[in-house]
């Protein structure tokens, strides 16, 4: 409480609100330099490793039967679930006005895109012959087949897209007043690209009136959106047989871990900006206080769902889908499933401990182990399910090699990237939303409750 | 007629300063306002809504939202009934729709609204303005809020009157 009181009396007014956004795009130091260094590596040994799997072939990725979906499309999945926490908070809060999201939301959406972008890479380099990738699209072959829209793969495609596409277009529009704020306080050449962004935006009354009725509008068609991406994919394993992914409780448990991970990321990602920028008067210790506290509820209520999961495995007196709980649990990839329990259901806990919900060092260590988990959630998923199937000829044990696994560390290089570039170049706090959330300039009145 | 009009521009600091001189305006039947805020303001708002119809951007994103479901629903039964082939025991299209294909319909439906949304964003706004407005001023996207009165030039002088009455910072033709 103290924290907030000592806040309140040095609110910022407008003007410092487009002072210290604009100070966030002055010209980096050597620490980003640095930062950038390390990732552009990373990128190079990606792309390396991908031109050798090119060249050499699949199997230099560990691709056998029965595994023959492994690292690839367990990161793939892990970067779709991270997205989702900047559309949660863009498109859900924004409906629920939880005024809060104000100051976190353009970093966040930010993240999805580059997550989307990332997450896209995934079927591209599992594919193998990625120049065939227009496949993928809706046309049809010489003998007038089209692709079978019955198949959870084609709803893969179309839901990853409109995904893709909307969280673009939020995004955009969300930066349309911001950039023409950086039009109006920056010079010479920054100044003639800012106004060609900000396609001319001027703030007038009837620009306003359609900009917020739109605002609302996309609001209102991402909410479904965001429970329909990770549900989609969910049923890409969900409706296949395989012992282990056959269940109902897919679509939920899915988006459940995918809002958990998303905040992780929006968390490892915030704290340093907040620290390098100094946005401490923005990013309050109330918005780390109710970020952590959404991780605290969908960490337990992931928990619930991994109990179900082993509860109806062996409810159901199925004795393949036993079989395939039991092996997992008991062989190869035991330590894989302890550090899923752990990461996931243990390490949250600590939230419950007030100061470690408004501890930067705290937040970070637990957002960390939190991803780590969800990348071993899908990992336990994908490949222990594949291995230990219905019949005893066709299981089987993956080992990572060095490429897919060069290629996997290589993926958040790419992501971390886009997202230093950004940065850098554009508002990476809402200078509109922000206002908004300040106390309106007045000579005389006292501001009334207009809510 | 149009060629003899007049702006005025006044430039306030508070928003109850602006909607003190709207309020004015208007009761002395000026109505060809454009009002300039950093943000959109309740308080502005409410007095230009007033007798305004709700923003048409809402008909963009419906008839995008039916152009979407109607072409997914198109796409899936006719494609489906090129090669009437039974999937999983079950026929090649149902009526008024196979299950499977509610889920390419609904992302096809989001993304048609959304993209139409956006159009809809832009043209109703009248963007993008290659140039900007004569009244326009840098400081409404900072901290400053603008009030352009578009009138005949013989009631400018009383136009200033009211706008610097209401507590305009600054005030100009």
């Amino acid at each position: 409480m103290s924290v907030v009181e000592q806040r309140h009396t040095s609110t910022p007014t407008y003007g410092d609100v487009n002072r210290d956004v604009l100070a966030t795009l002055r010209p980096p130091g050597n620490l980003y330099f640095a930062w950038m260094s390390i990732v552009g590596l990373l990128l190079t040994c990606f792309f390396l490793a991908w031109t050798y799997q090119i060249f050499v072939g699949m199997g230099s990725a560990g691709k056998r039967v029965p595994q023959m979906w492994a690292m690839y499309i367990t990161t793939f999945v892990f970067w779709i679930g991270i997205g989702h926490a900047g559309t949660l908070i863009s498109a859900v809060l924004y409906l629920f006005r939880a005024r809060w999201r104000t100051s976190i939301y353009r970093g966040a959406e930010a993240m999805t895109i580059f997550a989307v972008m990332t997450a896209g890479l995934f079927p591209l380099i599992h594919a193998g012959r990625m120049w065939f990738a227009y496949f993928l699209l809706p046309y049809p072959n010489q003998r007038d087949l089209w692709p079978n829209f019955k198949s959870p793969l084609v709803w893969d495609v179309f839901a990853i897209s409109t995904y893709l596409s909307i969280s673009t277009v939020f995004f955009i529009v969300g930066l349309i007043p911001d950039v023409a704020a950086l039009r109006d306080g920056s010079t010479g050449w920054r100044r003639r690209i800012y106004a060609m962004l900000s396609l001319g935006w001027e703030g007038s009354d009837s620009q306003w009136r359609h900009y917020r009725r739109a605002y609302g509008l996309l609001a209102a068609l991402a909410t479904p959106l965001v429970l329909s991406v990770h549900s989609v994919v969910s049923w890409d394993f969900a409706m296949a047989l395989v012992p282990g992914w056959h269940s109902t409780l897919f679509a939920p448990f899915f988006v459940d871990g995918a809002i958990f991970s998303g905040f992780a990321m929006v968390l490892v990602l915030i704290l340093p900006m907040r620290y390098f920028f100094r946005l401490d008067a923005y990013i309050t210790d109330r918005h780390l206080d109710y970020m952590a506290k959404l991780i605290l509820v969908t960490g337990l209520v992931l928990t619930y769902f991994y109990v179900c999961e082993l509860f109806t495995s062996w409810y159901s007196g199925d004795h393949i889908e036993k079989a395939s709980l039991f092996w997992r649990l008991s062989s190869t990839y035991w330590w894989a499933l302890a550090t899923m329990y752990f990461c996931n259901c243990v390490a949250p806990l600590i939230l419950f401990w007030k100061p470690a919900r408004t501890s930067p060092s705290w937040l970070y260590v637990v957002s960390i182990l939190v991803l780590i988990g969800m990348w071993f959630e899908r990992f336990n998923i994908i490949v222990p399910s594949l291995g230990h199937d219905f019949y005893p000829y066709t299981w089987g044990i993956y080992v990572p090699t060095v490429t897919d696994s060069t290629i996997v560390i290589g993926s958040f290089a790419w992501f971390f990237l886009l997202f230093l570039g950004f940065i850098k170049v554009m508002p990476s706090l809402s200078v509109v939303e922000v206002k908004e959330t300040l106390p309106p300039p007045m000579k005389d009145a006292v501001h009334g409750g207009h809510h | 007629m149009v060629a003899t009009t007049n702006t005025v521009v006044g430039v306030f600091a508070h928003v109850d300063t602006t909607v003190r001189a709207l309020e004015e305006l208007r009761a002395k039947g000026y109505h060809d306002l454009t009002v300039y805020t950093p943000i959109p303001v309740h308080e502005i708002e409410d007095v230009l809504e007033r007798d305004r119809p709700v923003s048409r951007v809402r008909v963009f994103t419906l008839l995008g939202g039916l152009v979407g479901l109607v072409a997914a629903w198109l796409l899936t039964q006719w494609t489906s009934m090129k090669w009437g082939l039974f999937v999983g025991g079950k026929p090649p299209i149902g009526f008024p729709v196979s299950p499977p294909y509610i889920v390419i319909m609904f992302e096809m439906m989001v993304l048609f609204g959304g993209v139409a949304t956006l159009i809809g964003m832009v043209v109703l706004g009248r963007l993008p303005r290659f140039r900007r407005s004569a009244s326009y001023d840098p400081r409404f996207t900072n901290d400053r809020f603008g009030v352009a009165v578009h009138c005949a030039p013989e009631r400018s002088p009383s136009v200033r009157d009211i706008l610097r009455g209401a507590g305009a910072d600054e005030v100009r033709a």
